[in-house]
């Protein structure tokens, strides 16, 4: 199935290895702007704590940074990957991208307007979750789950409800008759297809699929990657693939971004990031990765842990374990910055030409 | 299978609780048709006859009509019927009560829940110190200021009772709303009304219909407690526990039936009440850790 | 050549549900030969982290070993009695779970299991079981052991506690090893650590090692042999180059080719179309015919295990054993 042949609706397509040469479009409008997107948690002190800190007790209010200056953006029909690993902030941002979570700093955009869930309106973003358990209401029927919102929100009648949840079970390759089932009649393959449909229903314009198919078994996993892909394709969707297995990042993604502790530490067109990553950690993260092809493997981990994100090194978050690091990465705070070669970009001080 | 066959199949796993709720199920018809199948209305002063006063069970009465099968009172009440009608204010008084406290304790547990913040706060700390207070302690204040009467013992129960559904369902709705479907709930725009009652409200139920039936039993011991005391109903709708207390005075003189087989009646009422509420503990609990 | 450390032959491990007895491992055999690395791969419901605990004697009721021989160091482990397996366990064959909360008590330091660990199967000195403990955690890579000890497992992180949970298993020298998912629920670059330091643990001691997985990837950096399970059978067993790079049952030749790894990025993944059956609802003969690509009728006979050189597999329709493609070998990827 050569994807190059079938005409998206979306004004860019996907680059893949048949033409390694494709840029990235030019400067269309992005579909889905994050800019300058921070999400701190903070956990206050209760009244007895409060005391206690007045008293003299070595208390604080304690502060997570989540999410750290993060911006990048999402053309239309694109495919953007967030790739990191535990405390990254990659499923923090996501949520703030779908509207669950406001941002602390900065603002998230979708065609030029800030999103916004609120109670009552239709959302434009919708999230797919990981765990195709937990994410169904285990005493709804399927049927009703898909209808609901779209009911709710006026975009199909009563009446319609039943043929408008057929369809959308048909889409996702499930059979009509089984709108009338709970969720856990299904198997896990099938609730995560019932997830996608429930998001389609209010045929929202960009989708963030948090570790969508994390939680399945490789064979499953590859029918709904597919899945994922043909919808994509039929719909013209855009969709923000979050992700910590960089086998299926690099199978379905155009771009990628790498996040490290809050920060985004590189990002660019997925070939190039798997083929010549810019960045130490991108660097050790590829080196790392179990391959089917490599036997034997001699193991050449990262020295050290990833750091808590209560208290984060200062300077380059990843300083501490970079076997290239200076005396400026422990002081100075590396900016996202584009590097020769189309689109990529890393936060690095020793990928910076020489002053 | 549908949930509710499901839920069938594994409640009748249990026979002790199958058992319960046959019993359970006789009391209830029995009190509901109570007036059709009693001898005698208890409450009718004017057919008493004290002639028929303090018989043993199995003796018929003096004009030759009634055999009181379980003997009779102090005043001449056929014991049976004074069962049945004491079972019906009884169950009455427990199931009203327990209801109503399960709809405001439980509603009010689970809007906590959900809205958080200084609603939930302060609703919880009234909640730990009503529930620092010794029930029967809490009943006894509330009806020595109230009075007597069906419908005060019934508001004393459910001041008593609602704390208790409160907590429970505050505690189940926070551990489902921590869940992703609630999240995908709230991405999908919808009202939050329409979150609670149908996300939130269907999955914490459970626990609080288990805390329910024992509950409703411990409403039920509740009042025969204060019945006894002789606080709470008044003597005119006798409930079992108003009975047992009459029938104490004749103990030591032999005449066990007047207390004891209301005695038994209220027994066997609980333990089928608490039977049917552990099986369903159990058969709901599994679910829930889905 | 010396007797396999390790014989598992036609085991079968039942468990009793209200519809009848499951059969979540059914008829499963393989050897395991001292300090070598056995990679078992599956899917859920493939039966092989079942097959770990069989091994070790930790099915309880309503489940049982219905038959079959496990015979370790020459003993047969079905049927002995629990005294027997309990001196075992710890001691000779130890287990790592996937969640090291399963092995690690949240209300006692680390010492003190550790400690307790070794005084179970030892009378030793408490200080020279401290000595060892040290040192068995600075043998799984965590820095300043004594201090560590001393502290609570909520105190570590998880890939913290998850060495501390082989540390453990590595305390009393066992000769086998069996890990189940250790490293699922672990990040890629702690997972990089723990499978460096595995393999080092692994190679100085001669311990040998059954890895449980559903990740062929780590597998194939870790493992000599696989042995890949499906709805509680043995499908096929090999070294990992040939199964990996030629597989011989349908099954694997389907899994390899679904991983995102082995297929060109933007095009449709090659599925296996289908769902896993369930265990207690499984066709007569090959349970995979459903979804088989080359079943036919015979397939529905049970098919036997065919040994090919150094291999077994079993199904009727061996796979040719091709030349293997060229996008499994090193070359294509750098």
């Amino acid at each position: 199935m050569n994807t190059a042949a079938v005409p998206l609706k979306a004004p860019a397509s996907m680059p893949h290895q048949e033409s390694p040469a494709h840029s990235p479009p030019a400067k269309a409008a992005p579909l889905l702007e994050v800019r300058e997107v921070s999400r701190r948690f903070v956990k206050r002190l209760d009244l007895i704590e409060r005391l206690a800190a007045r008293l003299g007790a070595d208390l604080h209010e304690q502060t997570v940074h989540a999410v750290d200056r993060v911006s990048f953006t999402v053309q239309a029909g694109e495919v953007v990957g967030l790739v990191g690993e535990s405390g990254c902030g990659k499923s923090t941002l996501g949520r703030v991208i779908a509207g669950l979570h406001p941002p602390s700093d900065g603002e998230v955009l979708l065609e030029g307007r800030p999103i916004q869930l609120r109670a009552g309106q239709r959302p434009v973003v919708q999230m797919i979750f990981q765990d195709p358990f937990a994410s169904l209401n285990p005493r709804m029927r399927v049927g009703d789950a898909i209808a609901q919102a779209p009911l709710a929100h006026g975009l199909i009648e009563r009446g319609e409800s039943e043929a408008y949840v057929a369809r959308m079970l048909q889409q996702v390759g499930l059979a009509p008759e089984m709108a009338r089932r709970y969720p856990h009649q299904f198997s896990g393959g099938q609730r995560a297809r019932i997830g996608i449909a429930r998001a389609l229903a209010v045929q929202p314009r960009f989708l963030v699929c948090d570790e969508a198919v994390a939680a399945l078994d490789v064979s499953i996993q590859a029918q709904v990657i597919n899945l994922l892909m043909d919808l994509r394709r039929e719909l013209g969707l855009t969709l923000l693939f979050i992700s910590h297995d960089l086998g299926v990042i690099r199978h379905v993604c155009d771009r990628v971004v790498v996040m490290y502790l809050g920060r985004v530490v590189e990002s660019g067109p997925i070939e190039s990031l798997y083929n010549t990553p810019q960045h130490p950690y991108t660097q050790a993260l590829l080196a790392e990765v179990p391959r089917l092809d490599r036997r034997g493997q001699r193991y050449q981990p990262i020295r050290g842990e990833i750091p808590s994100p209560l208290a984060p090194p200062t300077g380059c978050h990843f300083h501490p374990r970079c076997p290239q690091a200076s005396a400026r990465c422990s002081s100075e705070v590396p900016f996202l910055r584009d590097l020769p070669g189309a689109g990529v970009r890393a936060a690095c001080h020793l990928l910076e030409p020489s002053a | 299978m549908s949930p509710w066959a499901r839920f069938r199949a594994d409640f009748a796993a249990s026979r002790l609780a199958l058992f319960g709720l046959i019993v359970l199920t006789l009391i209830l018809v029995v009190a509901l048709i109570a007036p059709w199948i009693a001898p005698q209305n208890p409450y009718d002063l004017g057919k008493l006859d004290l002639m028929d006063a303090r018989l043993p069970p199995g003796s018929a009465a003096m004009d030759g009509g009634l055999v009181y099968r379980l003997g009779t009172d102090g005043q001449g009440r056929d014991m049976v019927s004074a069962i049945l009608y004491g079972l019906r204010v009884s169950l009455l008084v427990g199931a009203a009560s327990g209801l109503i406290a399960m709809v405001i304790g439980g509603g009010l547990g689970i809007v906590a829940a959900y809205l958080g913040g200084r609603f939930e706060q302060v609703l919880m700390r009234i909640v730990d110190i009503q529930l620092g207070f010794p029930a029967i302690l809490v009943a006894l204040i509330l009806i020595a200021t109230l009075g007597k009467g069906v419908d005060k013992v019934i508001i004393a129960l459910i001041t008593v009772q609602w704390a208790y559904y409160a907590r429970t369902a505050r505690s189940a709705a926070l551990s489902e709303r921590n869940k992703e479907y609630m999240d995908a709930a709230r991405g999908l725009g919808l009202g939050r009304a329409s979150i609670v009652l149908r996300h939130l409200l269907p999955n914490a139920l459970p626990p609080l219909i288990v805390v329910g039936t024992v509950q409703i039993a411990h409403a039920i011991a509740l009042e025969a407690t204060l019945s006894f005391l002789g606080l709470g109903l008044p003597t005119t709708e006798p409930s079992l526990g108003l009975l047992i207390s009459n029938g104490y005075e004749f103990m030591l003189s032999g005449k066990y039936w007047i207390s004891v087989y209301p005695g038994i009646a209220l027994l066997l009422t609980i333990l089928s009440i608490n039977l049917v509420g552990d099986q369903l503990r159990d058969v709901l609990n599994p679910r829930l850790a889905k | 050549m010396s007797a396999p450390l390790l014989q598992v032959q036609g085991l079968v491990t039942e468990f009793g549900t209200r519809d009848g007895a499951v059969r979540a491992v059914n008829g499963v055999s393989f050897d395991l030969a001292e300090g070598e690395v056995l990679g078992l791969v599956g899917e859920s419901g493939s039966g092989k982290s079942v097959t770990g605990f069989s091994i070790l004697g930790l099915i309880d009721p309503p489940g049982r070993i219905a038959a079959g021989s496990i015979r370790f160091e020459g003993r047969e482990l079905v049927g002995a009695p629990p005294e027997a397996l309990r001196r075992l366990r710890g001691h000779r064959i130890a287990m790592i779970f996937q969640d090291p909360m399963m092995t690690l008590n949240p209300v006692l330091r680390v010492d003190t299991q550790m400690v307790e660990a070794i005084l179970a199967h030892e009378r030793i000195p408490r200080a020279q079981a401290l000595e060892r403990c040290a040192e068995a955690l600075h043998r799984v890579g965590i820095a300043s052991p004594g201090e560590r000890l001393a502290q609570y497992p909520h105190q570590f992180s998880g890939g913290m506690r998850q060495r501390v949970a082989i540390a453990i298993a590595l305390l009393n020298r066992p000769s086998l090893i069996i890990a189940d998912e250790p490293t699922t629920a672990l990040d890629v670059t702690v997972q990089g650590q723990i499978l460096y330091e595995m393999q080092q643990l692994v190679r100085d001691a001669g311990t040998a090692l059954i890895w449980i997985t559903h990740d062929l990837a780590v597998v194939a950096g870790l493992a000599e042999r696989i042995a890949v399970m499906y709805a509680g059978r043995v499908v096929e067993q090999g070294s990992v180059d040939a199964v990996l790079d030629a597989p011989l049952h349908p099954y694997t030749r389907g899994l390899l080719d679904s991983v995102p790894a082995n297929n060109p990025p933007g095009i449709a993944l090659r599925q296996i179309p289908g769902m896993t059956p369930a265990l207690a609802q499984l066709p007569p003969g090959c349970a995979f015919a459903p979804r088989c690509s080359q079943a036919a009728a015979d397939c529905s006979r049970e098919p036997a295990v065919q040994r090919i050189g150094a291999r077994e597999v079993r199904c009727i329709r061996p796979l040719q054993v091709t030349a293997p493609a060229a996008h499994s070998s090193g070359e294509a990827r750098p």
